[in-house]
C-alpha cells in the first residue's frame, strides 16, 4: 500500500438545496484497498458517492482525485480518468440489450477490438449476461441487473470503483455471488473498490477499512476487522 | 378506383412529409420530455432558406447548367441553418430552465415560437415566397394515375432519410447514446456520455429533417409564408403523439396516417374539415390506447 | 466586475454571434445572385445596441451598483407587504374593491375598455387556473370554451331574439357541456398526450366555427349581438318596468367587475375545500389518489367543467360588449397568452394570475408603438421571463402558507 491515496475527500459539505446532506466529511482510500462507508437509512452514504461524482454539488471542501482536484471536471469527465460508480438501485437502461448497455459502458473508448475483448471478459465473469446479451435489460431480474451494472462499470477500465449497495434488494446467495466477484475484481485487476453498504457485516467482511457516517458526519474510522469486533459497532449495525 | 390510388399516393407524399416533421418532436421529446413548440418554426425556416439559396443559385445562372448540385446544396445549406438554429435555441432558451418545471420550459419554448415567427415575418415579409416552379414538371402517367417527378423525389428522399435515421439510432453508438440519455441523464453522465452534447445533437438532427420537409413543403405547393409552420406543426405533433411519443418508429407511422387521413378526409369527405380529421382520428385512437400505437407506458410526466 | 461576470459576458457574445450567423442568410443572400452585408449588420447593430442597454443594466443591478435605489424600494415593499398581512384582510380587499369600483369614473374611456377585458380574462384565467393550477392537467385550448360562450349568446341571440340573461347561463352550460366532451375522452390520458387532445379539441372548435356557415356565418362572424337588457321599474303610470339596454362602457365595466370577483370567490372557496384537495392530490400523484379513494375520473372531469363554465361566462359577456363575435378571437395564440397569464403570474397563486393578466393585457397595449415588432419582442419577453423567473411573478409559496393557516383554524 503506497502512501499517497488515490481518492481523499476533505471536510466536504453537500446537500440539497437548504437540506444539508453531509458535513465535514473526510476519507481516504489508498489503491488496491477496498473501503466501506457503512451506516444506516439516509445517513449520506449515497450522498458521498454522488458528491465524489459531481451529481450533487459540492459546497465546502475539496475531492482530489489521483492527485488532483475533481470538485471542477463534469460528472460524464470522471469516467474517462478511471473513476466510476454503480450508483444505487442499478439503473441499468431499460429498453437498451444486456450488449448495448455493456457498450456504452465504453462509450468514450475507440478501440474496439479491445472493447470485445472487454465485453466478452465481463461475461466470463458473469455467464449469465452472455446468456441474455441480446435481451433487454428491463428484462432481467435483480440480480442480473446489479451483474449488468457491475459489468458495465467494468467497461469504463476503472482505476477505483464505487459502488452503492450492490447487495440491495437481492437474495442471500446472489449476495455471495457478487460479493465474491467484487473481490476478484479487486485482487485480479487492482481496481481500488470504495463500498457502499447498508448490510454492514457483508461490507466489514469484504472491505480491508471502514467508515461509519451517522446524518451526514464520519463519526468512526477503522480497521474493517476491528470495527466487526467494535462492541456499539454490533450493536448498532450488527443487530446484536 | 384510380382515383383512390391516386389519393394514396398524395397521401404517402404528405404523410412523408409530415413524418419527417414528427420525428423532430419525437426524439426532442424522447430526450427531454418537452414539446418543442418552436419545431414547427424550424420546418418554416427551413423552407425559406431552401428558397433563398434555390433563387440565389438561379440569380447566379447555375440553375439551368446544373439543377441537381443546385438542388442539393440548398437541402444542406437548409439542414445546416436549421441545425445551427435549433442548436442555439435550445442553448439559450432550454437549457437555463432543465431543472425547473416542465410548464416554465413549455412556455419559453412557445415564447420561441412566436419571437422566430414574427422573426421571419419580419426579415422575409408577410406575403408569400414562390418557389421556383420550373423545377418539377410533368410525371409519370399510367392511365388516370399520375405520379409528379416531385412526389417521386419527396417518397424516395423521406424514405432515405428515414432509413440513415433508424441506422444512427439503432445501430451506431452514438444512437445507443441518444437512447440511454433518453432513459436515464445521471446514469449516462456515469459512464461518460455527456448528455449536452447529445441533446445539442437530437436538436440538431430533428431541426435537420424538419428543414428537408420544409423545402419539400415548399416545392410540392409552390411557396411559403412565414407562418406556415403552425398548422404542419401540430399535425406532425399529432402524429408523433399518434404514434406514442418518443417514439421513432410510432413517429413515422404517426405521420404517414395523419397524412393519409387528411388526404382521404378531404378528398372523400369534406376538404373545408380536413384539419379536424386528423384531429378526431388522434383522439379516438388516444381513447382506446392513451399511450399512441407504439408508446411505452411514460411515467407520471405531468406539469 | 468583469472578472466577476465574464461567464454571463462570454454567453452574451457568443448569443450576439449566433444571431448575426442566423440573420445573414435571411437578409443577405438575394435572388440576383448577389450577397450584402450592409444590411444584416445594420439589423445586427440596433439588436446588439438594444440588448447591450439591456444587459449592462442587468449587470450594474446584479453587481450592487443600483443599491441605493433598489434597497429602498424592496424595503418598502417589504414593509408594506409585512402590514397588508399584519393588517384584517378584509381591510385591503375592501380598499382594493373600492378602487375597482370608482376606476371607471377616474378614468377615460380607452382605459375603462382595457380594465373590461383584464377583467374577462380574469375569468378566464381563473378557470384554466383551476384546470391547470389545481388538477395539473394542461390545457392549451381554453379559448376554445371561451369561443363557445360568445357564439351560444350570439347565435341565440340573432337567431332566436333570446335575452341576455337568458343565455347567460345556458352559455356556461353548453361551455360545459364542451368541457366534458373535451375532458371525457382524455380522462385515461396523463401529463402531455394532454396538451396535444386540447390543443386539437381547441382547433376543432375555431375550425367549425370558420366553416359551418349555415349556423355561425363563418369567418365573417355574427354582426348585432344585442347587449344586456335590464329591467328597471319605472314610477310613472303606477309601477311597471322598463326595458334598459345597457351602452355605456362603465357599466359593462361594473358586469365584468361582478363576474370577475364571483369567480375569484368561487375558485378560492374551491380551492380550500375538499374538491381542491382532491385536485391537489391528483397533481401530485395520481396513482397515489387513486389509492386513497379519491374518485380521479370524476375530479378531472369536474375540473374541466368549472374551469369551462367560468369561460363560458366571459365570452357569453364578451359577445355582449362587442355585438360582435368571429373565429378570429378564438386562436391558438389567444389559449397561449392565457396559459402565459396564469404561469407568468405565478403558478399557484390567485393574486399571481390577476398580476399576470395586467401584465400580458397591458404589456401589448404599452407595446402598441412599436407595431409590427410588438409580437418579436412579446415572444422574447416570454422567454427572458421564463429565464429570469421561472417561477412566476408571485410565487406559489404564499398560497400554501394560507392553506395551511386556514387548515389550523378548521
Amino acid at each position: 500500500m503506497s502512501s499517497e491515496p488515490i481518492l481523499e475527500l476533505k471536510h466536504v459539505y453537500s446537500g440539497y438545496g437548504s437540506i444539508k446532506a453531509l458535513r465535514n466529511v473526510s476519507l481516504k482510500v489508498y489503491p488496491g484497498e477496498i473501503v466501506a462507508i457503512i451506516g444506516a437509512n439516509g445517513a449520506g452514504k449515497s450522498t458521498t458517492l454522488m458528491t465524489i461524482c459531481g451529481i450533487v454539488p459540492l459546497e465546502k471542501g475539496d475531492v482530489i482525485y489521483n492527485g488532483s482536484s475533481i470538485k471542477r471536471i463534469a460528472p460524464e469527465k470522471l469516467p474517462t480518468l478511471g473513476l466510476c460508480q454503480v450508483p444505487e438501485g442499478r439503473r441499468i437502461f431499460p429498453r437498451l440489450t444486456v450488449e448495448e448497455n455493456l457498450i456504452l459502458g465504453a462509450f468514450y473508448r475507440d478501440d474496439k477490438p479491445e472493447i470485445k475483448r472487454d465485453i466478452d471478459h465481463v461475461y466470463s465473469l458473469f455467464p449469465v449476461l452472455g446468456e441474455r446479451s441480446r435481451q433487454q435489460g428491463g428484462t432481467l431480474s435483480g440480480g442480473e441487473q446489479q451483474m449488468l451494472a457491475i459489468g458495465r462499470a467494468l467497461m469504463t477500465k476503472p482505476k477505483v470503483l464505487l459502488l452503492d449497495e450492490p447487495s440491495l434488494g437481492l437474495a442471500p446467495i446472489i449476495i455471495h455471488q457478487i460479493f465474491d466477484i467484487i473481490a476478484d475484481i479487486n485482487k485480479n485487476q487492482g481496481t481500488t473498490i470504495l463500498l457502499v453498504e447498508q448490510n454492514a457485516n457483508l461490507a466489514l467482511q469484504a472491505a480491508a477499512r471502514g467508515y461509519v457516517l451517522e446524518t451526514g458526519e464520519i463519526t468512526l474510522e477503522d480497521k474493517a476487522s476491528s470495527l466487526l469486533h467494535n462492541p456499539e459497532i454490533r450493536k448498532a449495525y450488527l443487530g446484536e | 378506383m384510380d382515383s383512390f390510388i391516386q389519393q394514396l399516393i398524395n397521401g404517402i407524399t404528405l404523410g412523408g412529409i409530415y413524418a419527417l416533421i414528427a420525428l423532430g418532436y419525437t426524439m426532442v421529446y424522447g430526450v427531454i420530455q418537452l414539446i418543442n413548440f418552436a419545431h414547427g418554426e424550424f420546418f418554416a425556416a427551413g423552407g425559406y432558406v431552401g428558397v433563398i439559396f434555390l433563387s440565389f443559385f438561379a440569380g447566379l445562372g447555375y440553375m439551368e447548367t446544373h439543377p441537381v448540385l443546385c438542388l442539393t446544396a440548398s437541402f444542406i445549406l437548409a439542414m445546416m441553418y436549421c441545425a445551427y438554429l435549433a442548436i442555439g435555441v435550445e442553448k439559450i432558451a432550454y437549457k437555463p430552465l432543465r431543472k425547473e418545471a416542465r410548464l416554465a420550459v413549455l412556455l419559453s419554448a412557445l415564447g420561441v415560437s412566436i419571437f422566430l415567427s414574427n422573426g421571419l415575418m419580419l426579415t422575409q415579409g408577410v406575403y408569400v415566397k414562390a418557389y421556383p416552379s420550373e423545377l418539377f414538371q410533368g410525371g409519370l402517367n399510367f392511365g388516370m394515375i399520375t405520379i409528379s417527378y416531385l412526389q417521386i423525389l419527396i417518397v424516395s428522399l423521406t424514405a432515405a432519410l428515414l432509413v440513415a435515421l433508424n441506422l444512427l439510432v439503432f445501430k451506431t453508438k452514438i444512437g445507443m447514446a441518444m437512447r440511454a440519455t433518453a432513459q436515464d441523464k445521471t446514469m449516462s453522465a456515469l459512464v461518460a456520455i455527456g448528455s449536452n452534447n447529445i441533446i445539442s445533437l437530437t436538436f440538431g438532427i430533428g431541426a435537420a429533417l424538419a428543414a428537408v420537409a420544409g423545402i419539400m413543403m415548399g416545392l410540392y405547393y409552390g411557396s411559403v409564408n412565414y407562418d406556415m409552420g403552425f398548422v404542419p406543426g401540430i399535425k406532425a405533433f399529432s402524429a408523433a403523439v399518434l404514434g406514442g411519443i418518443g417514439n421513432i418508429t410510432g413517429a413515422m407511422l404517426g405521420g404517414l396516417i395523419i397524412g393519409m387521413v387528411e388526404i382521404f378526409g378531404a378528398g372523400y369527405i369534406s376538404g373545408e374539415y380536413k384539419d379536424v380529421f386528423a384531429f378526431i382520428i388522434l383522439i379516438g385512437v388516444l381513447y382506446f390506447k392513451p399511450t399512441g400505437i407504439m408508446g411505452e407506458n411514460i411515467d407520471d410526466t405531468r406539469v | 466586475m468583469i472578472q466577476e461576470f465574464k461567464k454571463i459576458w462570454k454567453q452574451y457574445a457568443i448569443t450576439m454571434l449566433w444571431l448575426l450567423g442566423l440573420l445573414w442568410p435571411l437578409l443577405g443572400i438575394h435572388p440576383d445572385g448577389t450577397l450584402s452585408f450592409q444590411q444584416t449588420v445594420t439589423v445586427w447593430s440596433y439588436i446588439l445596441a438594444g440588448t447591450f442597454v439591456c444587459f449592462i443594466i442587468y449587470i450594474i443591478n446584479k453587481s450592487g451598483n443600483f443599491k441605493f435605489f433598489t434597497e429602498p424600494v424592496v424595503n418598502t415593499s417589504q414593509k408594506l407587504s409585512d402590514m397588508v398581512q399584519d393588517m384584517p384582510s378584509w381591510i385591503w380587499k375592501s380598499a382594493l374593491l373600492i378602487c375597482a369600483v370608482i376606476y371607471p369614473l377616474a378614468t377615460g374611456r380607452y382605459a375603462t375598455d382595457v380594465a373590461i377585458n383584464v377583467l374577462l380574462y380574469v375569468s378566464l384565467g381563473l378557470g384554466l387556473y383551476v384546470v391547470v393550477g389545481l388538477a395539473g392537467m394542461l390545457d392549451l385550448g381554453h379559448i376554445a370554451f371561451y369561443g363557445v360562450g360568445a357564439y351560444t349568446y350570439a347565435i341565440l341571440n340573432v337567431k332566436y331574439g333570446m335575452g341576455f340573461w337568458v343565455c347567460f347561463p345556458l352559455a356556461g352550460l353548453s361551455a360545459c357541456i364542451a368541457g366534458c366532451i373535451v375532458g371525457y375522452p382524455t380522462l385515461k390520458m396523463r401529463g402531455d398526450y394532454l396538451a396535444i387532445v386540447t390543443l386539437g379539441f381547441g382547433e376543432i372548435v375555431r375550425i367549425i366555427l370558420n366553416n359551418w356557415m349555415s349556423l355561425t356565418n363563418g369567418p365573417n362572424g355574427i354582426l348585432g349581438v344585442k347587449t344586456i337588457g335590464i329591467l328597471r321599474p319605472v314610477m310613472e303610470n303606477g309601477f311597471t318596468f322598463e326595458m334598459f339596454w345597457v351602452k355605456k362602457l362603465e357599466i359593462f365595466y361594473y358586469f365584468a367587475l361582478g363576474l370577475a370577483i364571483l369567480t375569484i370567490i368561487a375558485v378560492t372557496r374551491l380551492n380550500f375545500s375538499r374538491i381542491g384537495r382532491a385536485w391537489e392530490s391528483i397533481r401530485e400523484d395520481e396513482t397515489a389518489a387513486e389509492l386513497m379513494g379519491v374518485n380521479t375520473f370524476y375530479y378531472k372531469l369536474l375540473a374541466y367543467a368549472m374551469g369551462a363554465i367560468f369561460a363560458g361566462f366571459a365570452g357569453a359577456l364578451f359577445a355582449a360588449r362587442m355585438k360582435f363575435v368571429s373565429p378570429e378571437s378564438f386562436t391558438f395564440l389567444e389559449s397561449v397568452m392565457l396559459l402565459c397569464m396564469v404561469v407568468l403570474g405565478g403558478m399557484g397563486s390567485i393574486p399571481g394570475i390577476i398580476l399576470g393578466v395586467i401584465a400580458l393585457i397591458a404589456l401589448p397595449e404599452v407595446f402598441r408603438g412599436l407595431e409590427s415588432y410588438r409580437m418579436l419582442v412579446f415572444g422574447s419577453t416570454m422567454v427572458i421571463m421564463m429565464l429570469f423567473r421561472p417561477s412566476g411573478l408571485i410565487s406559489a409559496k404564499r398560497t400554501k402558507q394560507m392553506t395551511t393557516k386556514s387548515e389550523v383554524k378548521e
